[in-house]
Parts: structure tokens; sequence; C-alpha cells
């Protein structure tokens, strides 16, 4: 199932006035998400967070970045769907235009990729920022 | 002394009251206990990582700084003499507290990590690659990595003894590893991330008797400290090591305590002003004990504030205390069986009052992140233990732990957190 645009899941979250319905709208949206196949969680895909861990894979094709992520926690894989909305199938100029912050701020959840957040989500942020950049 | 542990009953609600020890009334102590977090009453239950502090010794870091802040043993005026004086007043309150034979027993550290590191640097020196370290399955980092750099320089062997499924140290198996080439035994007191509680005291006895006496035994006692009665004396050991801030105190304080004989020929640790007694361009004769082991400026309000922590709690009645956690735990224990998709991981016949578990459904920081939602906080991960949790084949796992100022009701809380957090990840 495609993911909902940034827009869309913006709209849809601040539809939610308490917090566990927010959060299970993003475990939901997590689950949706195509798994990473397990012989794909290796050393080099691994992102290590303090709390848990996440894997991603990356490919380029015809300039369009394509993603895979995964986590061993369920809600940072709802967070890693929200990053994929903004990341996933988009070109590098793209990815760089895009100010994540921003998003995290208008989904209120920002906390969630604050650098002292031991999640690993920042991590793969940065991790995508750095392909777009190299890209550029 | 007798052992800190008495049988109890399930925990029945209130009837704390009854003895010499009221929660109640000592939760009124602690002003951090009555905040909201996510506008819920805080539940805490991250004990093992750190305590909240009572109002008196909030009070003794605040008197220090506003009344009398001058550094300590180099004054010629009163501020000096008064600090220095309190000071050293907390030393002598903590060697009465576990039993040092004397207070030059008693190395002020940054924590038990500090303490640790000042006994391993000072091994380091004297190992050769004959020797043996002991240490657990069950080890914090900090009672890990040290032995295991202080073996890597030195050319020693780590050795490590092996638990059980339970999360028990197996007895035989350990005293078969020492010989009269274990220079150090290095065991925690007590499991941060399992709970287990080990028989310190029969086995230094034993690792004395089959080493032929050449085995030094270090004790980390960052997780015995406040949860059993600890008589250095009477254990036996040659080290023990713990921090304040697990014990209602500050952080960034802590002690190395050791048998004067052996400190007072141990290697320096650091060097500077304050350990030393002469000194020329070329040259320097150390100071004596505790001093030429505590370089610089000490952690002044620390010492003061740790003082006040461990003269508060030694006017409780402590087996009351202890019996009161004990409670807490069997009680979260009982509700931990019955709650189905939950597993304890740690069931030692005796532990200290940590609670570890994981879930069927869910990661650790998933359960982490929807109890503090509720204002129950507790610690995921791996506990500065990656090993162990690699031999108990499980990437980490949620913890709670109590200490004197939990109740029965926090653990309804917590168990009712729980129930929330099985709907949502369902
Ligand atoms: C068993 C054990 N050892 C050592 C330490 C280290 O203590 P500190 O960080 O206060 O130096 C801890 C702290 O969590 C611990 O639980």
């Amino acid at each position: 199932m495609a993911l909902p645009s940034t827009n869309d899941i913006i709209e849809d979250l601040e539809f939610f006035d308490d917090w566990e319905e927010r959060y299970k709208y993003i475990i939901e949206l997590g689950e949706d998400m195509p798994k990473l196949p397990a012989p794909l969680h290796t050393q080099e895909r691994l992102v290590k967070g303090c709390q848990s861990n996440v894997w991603i894979d990356a490919k380029i094709t015809e300039g369009v970045f394509y993603f895979e992520v995964e986590s061993d926690a369920i809600i940072v894989r709802g967070l890693l769907a929200l990053v994929m909305a903004a990341y996933d199938q988009k070109t590098a100029a793209q990815i760089h235009a895009f100010d994540i912050d921003q998003y995290f701020k208008a989904l209120d959840l920002e906390q969630h990729i604050s650098p002292t957040r031991g999640n690993g989500l920042r991590a793969i942020v940065a991790k995508i920022q750095a392909l777009a950049a190299s890209q550029l | 002394m007798a052992s800190p542990y008495i049988e109890t009953a399930l925990c029945r609600h209130g009837d704390s009251l009854t003895m010499s020890f009221d929660v109640y009334e000592i939760r009124q102590q602690f002003p951090i206990l009555s905040r909201t977090v996510h506008n819920k009453p805080l539940v805490y239950l991250d004990n093992a990582a750190t305590t909240q502090k009572p109002q008196v010794v909030i009070d003794a870091l605040v008197d220090y700084y506003s009344n009398y802040n001058s550094n300590v043993h180099r004054g010629a005026h009163s501020l000096a003499d008064e600090a220095t004086r309190k000071y050293e007043g907390a030393r002598d309150t903590i060697a009465e507290f576990i039993q040092a034979n004397n207070r030059r027993e008693v190395i002020w550290t940054t924590g038990t990590t500090e303490s640790i590191n000042i006994v391993a640097h000072g091994l380091a020196q004297m190992l050769t690659c004959d020797d043996q370290v002991l240490v657990t399955e069950m080890e914090h980092h900090a009672n890990l990595v040290t032995w295991q750099q202080a073996c890597k320089a030195s050319g020693a062997s780590l050795v490590i003894a092996p638990i059980d499924d339970d999360g028990e140290l197996i007895i035989d198996q350990y005293l078969a590893l020492i010989n009269n080439n274990t220079r150090l035994a290095a065991l925690p007191h007590a499991s941060n991330a399992l709970g287990s509680l080990n028989p310190i005291k029969e086995l230094t006895t034993e690792i004395k008797k089959r080493s032929d006496n050449s085995a030094l035994v270090l004790i980390d006692g960052a997780q015995g400290i406040a949860h059993s009665l600890v008589n250095v004396q009477e254990i036996g050991c040659d080290f023990y090591a713990f921090s304040s801030h697990k014990l209602y105190g500050p952080t960034g304080i802590g002690v190395l305590w050791g048998k004067e004989q052996l400190l007072e020929s141990w290697p320096v640790w650091q060097t500077g002003g304050e350990m030393i007694a002469e000194v020329t361009y070329t040259d320097a004769k150390w100071n004596t004990l505790p001093y030429r082991l505590e370089a610089g400026t000490p952690n002044i309000a620390g010492v003061i504030g740790f003082g006040a922590a461990v003269s508060w709690y030694a006017k409780l009645d402590l087996k009351a205390v202890l019996a009161h956690e004990e409670k807490v735990l069997s009680y979260a224990t009982q509700l931990a069986a019955d709650f189905t998709g939950l597993t304890v991981i740690g069931s030692a016949a005796k532990k200290v009052p940590v609670l570890s578990f994981v879930m069927d459904r869910g990661h650790p920081a998933d359960i982490g992140f929807i109890l503090d939602r509720q204002g129950v906080a507790i610690r995921t991960g791996h506990h500065c233990a990656e090993p162990l949790m690699n031999r108990l084949n499980i990437p980490g796992t949620a913890r709670a732990s109590f200490a004197l100022y939990n109740t029965c009701e926090e653990v309804d809380a917590l168990f009712n957190a729980l129930k929330k957090v099985k709907q949502m990840l369902a």
C-alpha cells in the first residue's frame, strides 16, 4: 500500500485529539509499509540506536531514491513510515528541499527526532540527507 | 548481621502503615514524587538507574552553596573550616554506615565506575600473563570493560563465570574457576539488569580459600548498597564500590571502600593537588590515605549531600525498609505471573527489587514509550549489559525497579499501564 502524502498525514493527525489515537494511527502506517526482508537486515544497513535498531536499504534509479526501512520497535517503525512519506521515491533535490524538522513539528512529534532520542530516527534522517547531498 | 531477606506475604494495600516504616510518610519527603508527567501522576520505577532525592539532601546542597561554600583542607578562614568539617564528617558517616574499619578506607570517587577503574588501573600494573581475573556473565559494563581492558593491557586472562537461565550465578561452576592464578574476582552484589542478589559473603570466603588467598575480591555494590545491610568487614571482601545517586544522594559522587593496607600501597590513580605530601620539580611523594587516591578539588557539595542522604537513610528502620521493598517486588512478581504475554527475565531466588521483562508483542522501547505517556517511568534497553543480553538471547528488557518510596498502588498503576501497551500493540 502506498503511503499517504506528508500533507495528508499532517491533516489526519490533526483530527485526533488523544495520544492513543495518534499513536495507533502511526503504528498502522508502519504496519502498512512493506517490510524490509530479514536477509537484508545486515550490518551495513543497520543504524544502531541505543534503544532500538533500524535498518535502511537505499537504491537510486534514474535520479529517484527508493528506500526500504525496518525497525525492531513497532512505534519506531510507524515513525519511519512518516519519514518515508517524506523521502521515498523522491529526487535528491526534493529530499534536500524538504524541511523534516518543520514536518515533525507540524505533526507535534518533534520529540522523536530530537538528537537526544536514542531511537535511530535522527540517524536515518541524517543518512538519507547525506545520500541525497552526494547526488546534488 | 542477619540476612536482609525477610519472607513476606503478598502485598495488601495499606498494611505498610502497621510497620515501623510508613511509605506514605516517606513519600512526602520526596518533592519530585508529587509531580505529573503527561498530566498523569508520576510513577517513578527507574530507581536502579538513579533514585530520587529527599528534601534533606536538597536542603544540604542549598545550605552548602548558600552558607559555607569554600574549598576544603586548605583555607585559612572560617568558611573553609566549616566546609572541611562537614566534608570530613560525611566520610565518618559513610565509614560507619558500611562498617569500615576506619575513615581512611573511604575514598571519594565520582561513582561506582570510577571506583572500579581505580582498582583496575592499579591491578593492570601488577598483572602478568599467567594471571586471571574472574568476572560473571551478569556484569554491568562498568565491572566488565574495566577488567577486560586491564587484562588486555597486561596479557592476563579474563575468565567469565556462567549464570543459569534464571539469572543466578552457578555456584559450583563459579568456584571451579578459582585457582592460584586468580588475582582478582570482581562480582556484582546484585545485577542491575536482572535483580539477582549474589551471596557475596559466602563467595568471598570461598574465593579466598580456593585461591590460597592470592585473589583479591571486589564487589560492585552499585545495586547492593540500597537494598541490603552492607557490612564490609563481615563480607570480607577487599574492595566495595558504590554510587551516591543510587542511595538517595546526589550524582557525581561515590565511594571506593578498600582495606587500609591495600589502599596504602595501591598505585595512585590521578596525580595533582591534594594527593601529594611533598613536591619538587623532579619528584613527588604521595599523601597518606584517604587523600593519596583523591587528586584535585573534590565534589564538595556532592560529598556533603551524600553524607546527608546516608545520615537520613541510616536513621530509618532499615529492616522494615527492606521488607517493604521485598513486599512490593513480590506483589509485582505475582501480577507479572498473571499477566499473559509477559515474561519475567531474571527469577533468581534472592533478588533486589528489580522486575525485568519482555512482552510477546512489542519491543522494550515500545513498552517504555507507552508507559511514559501514562506517567510510568521505567528503563528499557540492554541496561549497560550487552553481553548479558546476548547470553539471554534478547535485545533488551523493560525494567521496573523499586525504591523504598514505591507502593503497591504504583505496581497496580504499572500493570494497568501495561494493559494499554498490549491493547495498542495488539
Ligand atoms: C551493577 C552496576 N554497576 C555499576 C554501575 C555504574 O554506576 P555509576 O554509573 O554510578 O558509576 C551501575 C549503574 O547503573 C550498576 O547498576
